[in-house]
C-alpha cells in the first residue's frame, strides 16, 4: 500500500491519542458501520455520467462495487455546484440512509461538503481532487485523488519520441493547479527526450465545451502541433478533431483509442475502481476510513492505455524505462534546475518534488517551454 | 503530417477557417427561425430541436451506417417539433414564446434520455469538398476543407432571400406575418401558413444540429450544444428578418469565435474570456451602431410579438 | 396578461351582494386555480405514458417525487431552497413582460450581483456585520440593476431589441465574472475552484429560524408581494400596464414611456442582481463560476408559466424547486438519467401552458353566462 496511505493513519491514531474532539465522531462510525448489516454508499457526479471522461470515469469505478455483499449504491449526475449539491448528500443521507458520501467534483468540497460534514458528524464524505487538512477539516471529512500527472508525463514522453515539428498541443479548461501540473508534467516528458521541444496550451475556460475544444484543437494545429493532448471533462472531441487533422494523440481520464486506433499513441487514465474499493473493505471491516489518500500509477489509481501502433521502439523503450523508474517510487517531474515560463524560480539545482510533494497540489504556474498563461 | 509555420497569419486563418466551420449551425437554425418570424410567430425551442437533431442524426448514422440518413432523420425530427410548435400555437392565448421554453426543455430532455447508448460508439460524417487543394500550405487546406451543408446553406440563405420578395409562397409568408387581418381578405389561413412556415423552421434547426453531431465537432455528447439554437434565434432579430442578413450574421459569429483559440495559438494568453466574449461584443456593438429611434426595427413582420 | 386587474375589488362586491356576490367572486378567482391543477394533473397523466413506454412505474414514479419533494418536512424545505433564488430570477423577466418587453438576460445580472457582493465583502472586511451584508445587498442589486437597466435604455432609446441585447449582455457579464475570478480577484488560496476571497462569517446570510433555508427565500416572497403592490396599486405599475398594452397610448396620455422603461428594467435587473448577492452571501461564501448556475434561464420558464404574475412567481417556483428536489430521488431509487426531470418539465409545462387557451371557456367560472342560462 501507498505511503501516504499510511502516513494518514498514523496521522488518524495521533489525533485520537491526543483525544481531538473532531476524532471521536470518526472512531464512533465503525461501530454504526459493523453494526448495520447493510451500508449505502452514495456518489454525485457534476455532469451525465456517460461522458466518455471525467464523470465516467468515476461512474464506473461506482459501477464496480454493485455487486459487493452489503453495500447499496446511489448515485445522481448533473448536480451544479450550488445548494443543489448540498441538498444532494443531504437527501442521501435522510432519504436513502448513505453513511458514506464521494462528491467528486472539485468545487463541492468547499463549501457545500464541509457544511455537510459540520452537519451529519455520522456521516463520512470522501472528496475527490480536495486538501483535505487535519488542522482546518473535521475528521469525518476527508480527500483522495490520483497522480495523474505522472501519467501525462509518460504521455509526454511518447509525445516527445513521436513529434515532428517539436511543438506539442494541450487543449485544457481552466488554470487550476491539477490542470497546470498536467500541462507541465506532459511536456516536462516530451524534454526528457528532447530539451527544445514546446508546448503551447489554449485553455477553453469551461469543463465541457465541445465547439471551443474542437477550435482550440485546430487552432493548436494550425500553429504546428503535431501532438496533442487535453484536459477537459470529455475528450472525445478533442480526440477525434486532432486524428481527422492528422495529429497524434494522447489521451485521458479514458482509453479513447477506439475513436482513432491510428493515431492514438497512448492515455493516462483513472481507475477509480481500485480506489473505491479501498474505501468499501475499510468500511465493511469497520475500520476508520483514511482522510487523505493520493496513489499513482504504482498504487494502481492511475493507469496507462497500451501504446499505440503509431509508436516507435525508441519511444516504447523509454517509456517503459520511465514508468518501471516510477513503480518504484519517488520519481520527481518537477526537478531543479526549473524556473517557470515568466522567469520565476521554480526549483532550484539539486531541489526535487516527488509525486507525493504536497506542494505540486498548489501549483500556479507553468514551466519554461510551455506558451500559455495562468489567468 | 507535414507543417508550415505561418505565425501570425494563423490568426485571420483561423477566423476564416471558424467561420465556416462554426457558422453552419447558426445558418440553419436562423434560416428556418426567419421563416417561422416572417410568418408571425416566434419559436424559441429550436435549441431543442437542434439538439434533438444531434442526436437523431447521429444515432441514425451510427445505425445505418449513413450520414444522409441520420441528416435526414434529423430533419424530419425538426420537422416534427416545427410542426407541433405551429399547431399548438394555433390555440387562442397560447404564448408563442413560453411554449418554445418549455419545448426547449422537451427537445433536450428528449435527446439526452434517448441518447445515452449513442456517447460511445463513432458516426461516419458528413463528407467535405477539398477547396484548398490548390494550396500546399496545409492549414489553408484544412481551413477551406469546405463542408457540403456550409454551401447549400449558402444557397438557401440565397434562395429565400429571392423568395421572399419573388414568389408567391414568399409573398404569402409575409403577408400572413405583417398582419393576419389581410392574410384573411386575400383568403388565407394564417394558422396553416404559420404551422407550415415553423414546420420548415424545425426541419432546417434539426438539419443544424446533424451538422454538430456528423461534421463539426463532430460526435455526441450531452454538452454538444453550448446554446447555439437560443443564439440563433437572436441572431435573426440582429438580421433584421432578412435571409442574407442571418447568414452574414452566422458568419461573424462563427469567425469571432475562433479569435479566443486562435490568439492563444500565437501567444496572446492573458485575458481569454474576454477574447472568448468576442462574438456578444461585436455583434452587440453593430446593433447598437445600426439602430436608432427614429428608424424602428425595418423587415419587422407586424405580427411578431417581440417587436410590437 | 394582467386579467385579475380587471376582476372588481374583493369589499365592493361583498358590500353589494352578499352570498351570491361572494359565490360569483369565488367562481372567477377559481379559474385560476383549477385550471392550471387540471393543466398539471393532464400533463402527468402524459408523462405516465412516457414512463410505461420506456418500461417503468408510473406510481412508483409519482410516489418516489411526492417523497423527494413534498414529502416530509425535510423534503419541503429542499424543495424551498432550490426554489429560492428562481423567484427573483423570474421578477427579471415578468417585470419587463408587463410593459411587453421579453428580457431572457437575467443570468448576466445574477452573475455581476454575485462578482459586486463579493467585492464589497472582502473590500469592507472588518466593518460592522449589518452595513456590511446591507451594501452587499446594495451593491449587487446595483450592479444587476445597472446591466438590465442598460438593456431598458438601449431598447427605449435607440431601439434595440431588449431580447437580444439582454442575451448578448448575459454572455458579456459571465465572460466577465469568469475573467474576475480567475484573474484580478481570485484568491491565491482557492486552488481548484478559482474564487474570490471568502467572505469573513459575520458576514454570511444565514437560515431562516426553525429552518434549514437561507434568507433569500423570505427575499425573493418579500420582492414578490411589493412587486405584486408595485404594479397593481401604484400609479407606476398603472402607467406601465398602459405602456404594456401600447406605448403610443400611453404617450398620447401623457406618460413618461423612457423613464418607465428605464425603471422597471432597472428594477427587474436589481432583484436578479440581488439573487446574485444572496448565492455569494448565504451559499457560496464567496463569488465563482458556479453563479453561472442557470437560475437566470429557468426564471424565464417561471416567469411565463406564472403569466408574468409576480404573485403565482412563487408557486411556481416551488413547484420547479421540488421536481428539481425530487429529480435527484428519481434517479436514485429507479434509475433513470436525469433527463427523465427535463422530459416531465417539458411536458408538464407545454400542457400548462397550452390550458390558457380555456381561460374563459367554461360557464362554471363566468357568472355572466349563469345568468343568461337560468
Amino acid at each position: 500500500m501507498t505511503g501516504k496511505f499510511m502516513l494518514s493513519r498514523r496521522d488518524l491514531l495521533k489525533t485520537s491519542a491526543a483525544g481531538a474532539a473532531l476524532g471521536l465522531a470518526s472512531a464512533a462510525f465503525p461501530m454504526r458501520a459493523a453494526r448495520a448489516a447493510a451500508a449505502t454508499v452514495g456518489f454525485i457526479y457534476v455532469g451525465p455520467k456517460d461522458d466518455y471522461g471525467y464523470n465516467q470515469a468515476h461512474a464506473e469505478g461506482a459501477a464496480s462495487l454493485k455487486g459487493v455483499e452489503g453495500i447499496s449504491i446511489v448515485e445522481e449526475e448533473n448536480v451544479p455546484e450550488t445548494v443543489d449539491v448540498q441538498k444532494t448528500m443531504e437527501s442521501m443521507i435522510n432519504l436513502d440512509g448513505a453513511s458514506l458520501i464521494f462528491p467528486t467534483s472539485f468545487g463541492y468540497f468547499d463549501p457545500h461538503m464541509l457544511a455537510m460534514c459540520a452537519k451529519f458528524p455520522d456521516v463520512q464524505f470522501r472528496h475527490c481532487g480536495g486538501m483535505w487538512n487535519k488542522d482546518k477539516h473535521p475528521m469525518n471529512a476527508g480527500s483522495y485523488f490520483g497522480y495523474i500527472g505522472m501519467g501525462q508525463y509518460l504521455n509526454g514522453v511518447v509525445a516527445g519520441h513521436t513529434t515532428k515539428s517539436k511543438k506539442l498541443g494541450f487543449v485544457a479548461a481552466k488554470p487550476i493547479p491539477q490542470v497546470l501540473l498536467n500541462i507541465n508534467s506532459f511536456l516536462l516528458g516530451a524534454r526528457s527526450v528532447d530539451p527544445a521541444i514546446t508546448c503551447q496550451v489554449i485553455f477553453t475556460g469551461e469543463w465541457s465545451l465541445a465547439v471551443k475544444e474542437a477550435e482550440a484543437t485546430n487552432a493548436l494545429i494550425d500553429q504546428g502541433a503535431d501532438v496533442v493532448t487535453c484536459h477537459v471533462d470529455s475528450p472525445k472531441v478533442v480526440v477525434e478533431t486532432a486524428a481527422g487533422r492528422g495529429a497524434f494523440i494522447c489521451g485521458y481520464h479514458a482509453n479513447q483509442s477506439p475513436l482513432a486506433p491510428e493515431k492514438y499513441l497512448t492515455g493516462a487514465e483513472w481507475n477509480w475502481a481500485k480506489v473505491y474499493k479501498m474505501f468499501i473493505d475499510d468500511l465493511i471491516a469497520g475500520k476508520p476510513l483514511p482522510n487523505f489518500t493520493r496513489g499513482g500509477l504504482a498504487d494502481g489509481f492511475v493507469k496507462m492505455s497500451p501504446l499505440g501502433p503509431a509508436v516507435g521502439e525508441a519511444a516504447r523503450k523509454q517509456f517503459d524505462a520511465t514508468l518501471a523508474e516510477m513503480m518504484k517510487g519517488g520519481f520527481s517531474v518537477i526537478k531543479g534546475p526549473l524556473k517557470s515560463n515568466k522567469g520565476a524560480v521554480v526549483a532550484t539545482e539539486g531541489q526535487a518534488f516527488v509525486e507525493t510533494a504536497i506542494e505540486l497540489e498548489s501549483m500556479d504556474y507553468l514551466v519554461e517551454g510551455v506558451v500559455g498563461s495562468t489567468a | 503530417m507535414e507543417t508550415t509555420d505561418i505565425g501570425l497569419w494563423g490568426v485571420p486563418l483561423a477566423m476564416l477557417g471558424g467561420a465556416i466551420r462554426v457558422s453552419t449551425p447558426f445558418i440553419f437554425v436562423s434560416l428556418g427561425e426567419a421563416i417561422t418570424e416572417r410568418s408571425g410567430r416566434i419559436n424559441l425551442g429550436l435549441e431543442g430541436t437542434l439538439v434533438f437533431g444531434a442526436m437523431s442524426a447521429y444515432a441514425v448514422a451510427v445505425m445505418t451506417g449513413s450520414p444522409w440518413l441520420g441528416l435526414l432523420a434529423a430533419a424530419l425530427a425538426g420537422l416534427c417539433f416545427g410542426l407541433f410548435h405551429g399547431w399548438i400555437c394555433k390555440f387562442p392565448k397560447v404564448n408563442d414564446i413560453a411554449i418554445g421554453i418549455a419545448l426547449m426543455l422537451f427537445g433536450t430532455g428528449l435527446a439526452f434520455f434517448f441518447g445515452k447508448p449513442f456517447i460511445q460508439p463513432s458516426a461516419p460524417d458528413l463528407p467535405a469538398i477539398p477547396f484548398g487543394a490548390w494550396s500546399d500550405i496545409p492549414q489553408v487546406q484544412a481551413a477551406l476543407n469546405v463542408n457540403v451543408l456550409f454551401l447549400i446553406g449558402a444557397a438557401l440563405a440565397v434562395f429565400l432571400w429571392w423568395a421572399f420578395r419573388n414568389t408567391r409562397i414568399g409573398l404569402m409568408v409575409r403577408v400572413v406575418g405583417d398582419s393576419a387581418d389581410a392574410a384573411r381578405a386575400m383568403g388565407l389561413n394564417p394558422n396553416t401558413v404559420r404551422l407550415l412556415a415553423t414546420g420548415v423552421g424545425g426541419a432546417l434547426a434539426g438539419i443544424g444540429g446533424a451538422y454538430l453531431s456528423l461534421y463539426y465537432p463532430g460526435s455526441w455528447t450531452e454538452r454538444i450544444s453550448s446554446g447555439q439554437g437560443l443564439m440563433a434565434v437572436a441572431l435573426v432579430i440582429f438580421a433584421r428578418w432578412n435571409p442574407l442578413g442571418c447568414f452574414a450574421a452566422a458568419l461573424l459569429f462563427g469567425g469571432a469565435g475562433a479569435l479566443g483559440p486562435a490568439l492563444q495559438s500565437v501567444g496572446v494568453t492573458e485575458g481569454y474570456y474576454l477574447f472568448y466574449a468576442a462574438p456578444y461584443i461585436l455583434t452587440l456593438i453593430i446593433m447598437i451602431a445600426t439602430s436608432s429611434r427614429s428608424r424602428t426595427l425595418a423587415g419587422a413582420p407586424g405580427e411578431l410579438s417581440i417587436t410590437k | 396578461m394582467a386579467d385579475t386587474a380587471s376582476s372588481p375589488d374583493v369589499r365592493t362586491i361583498l358590500d353589494a351582494g352578499g352570498y351570491r356576490a361572494a359565490l360569483e367572486w369565488t367562481a372567477r378567482r377559481a379559474e385560476t386555480f383549477i385550471i392550471p391543477l387540471a393543466a398539471l394533473v393532464v400533463g402527468m397523466a402524459l408523462f405516465s405514458l412516457f414512463i410505461l413506454a420506456v418500461g417503468k412505474s408510473p406510481v412508483q414514479l409519482y410516489e418516489t417525487m411526492w417523497r423527494g419533494g413534498f414529502g416530509s418536512w425535510f423534503s419541503i424545505q429542499n424543495s424551498l431552497s432550490r426554489g429560492a433564488p428562481l423567484l427573483l430570477a423570474a421578477l427579471c423577466v415578468a417585470l419587463p413582460a408587463r410593459l411587453g418587453l421579453v428580457v431572457i438576460g437575467g443570468e448576466g445580472a445574477i452573475v455581476l450581483g454575485g462578482v459586486a457582493a463579493a467585492s464589497i465583502g472582502v473590500g469592507l472586511n472588518g466593518a460592522p456585520s449589518f452595513l456590511v451584508v446591507l451594501l452587499m445587498g446594495v451593491g449587487g442589486a446595483a450592479a444587476g440593476g445597472i446591466w438590465i437597466g442598460a438593456v431598458g435604455a438601449l431598447r427605449h432609446y435607440r431601439a434595440v431589441n431588449e431580447t437580444i441585447s439582454s442575451l448578448l449582455m448575459a454572455y458579456i457579464a459571465i465572460a466577465l465574472m469568469n475573467h474576475l475570478v480567475e484573474g484580478p480577484l481570485r484568491d491565491p488560496a482557492s486552488l481548484n475552484k478559482p474564487s474570490t476571497q471568502p467572505l469573513a462569517d459575520i458576514y454570511r446570510v444565514g437560515n431562516i429560524p426553525g429552518m434549514e433555508v437561507h434568507w433569500g427565500l423570505v427575499v425573493g416572497i418579500l420582492a414578490c408581494v411589493l412587486s405584486w403592490l408595485l404594479i397593481e396599486k401604484t400609479r407606476w405599475g398603472f402607467a406601465a400596464r398602459i405602456a404594456g398594452g401600447n406605448v403610443r397610448a400611453a404617450q398620447v396620455q401623457g406618460l413618461a414611456v423612457g423613464p418607465l422603461i428605464v425603471g422597471f428594467t432597472a428594477l427587474a435587473g436589481g432583484f436578479a442582481g440581488l439573487a446574485g448577492m444572496l448565492e455569494v452571501a448565504a451559499v457560496q461564501g464567496s463569488a465563482n463560476g458556479s453563479l453561472a448556475a442557470g437560475y437566470g434561464y429557468t426564471g424565464i420558464l417561471v416567469a411565463f408559466l406564472a403569466r408574468h404574475n409576480t404573485l403565482a412567481i412563487i408557486p411556481v417556483a416551488v413547484l420547479l424547486g421540488g421536481i428539481d428536489a425530487s429529480g435527484g430521488l428519481i434517479q436514485r431509487r429507479m434509475d433513470l438519467p436525469d433527463a427523465t426531470v427535463l422530459v416531465l418539465q417539458g411536458m408538464l409545462f407545454i400542457v400548462i401552458l397550452f390550458s390558457e387557451t380555456f381561460y374563459g371557456r367554461f360557464k362554471l367560472f363566468n357568472p355572466d353566462l349563469w345568468q343568461r342560462s337560468s
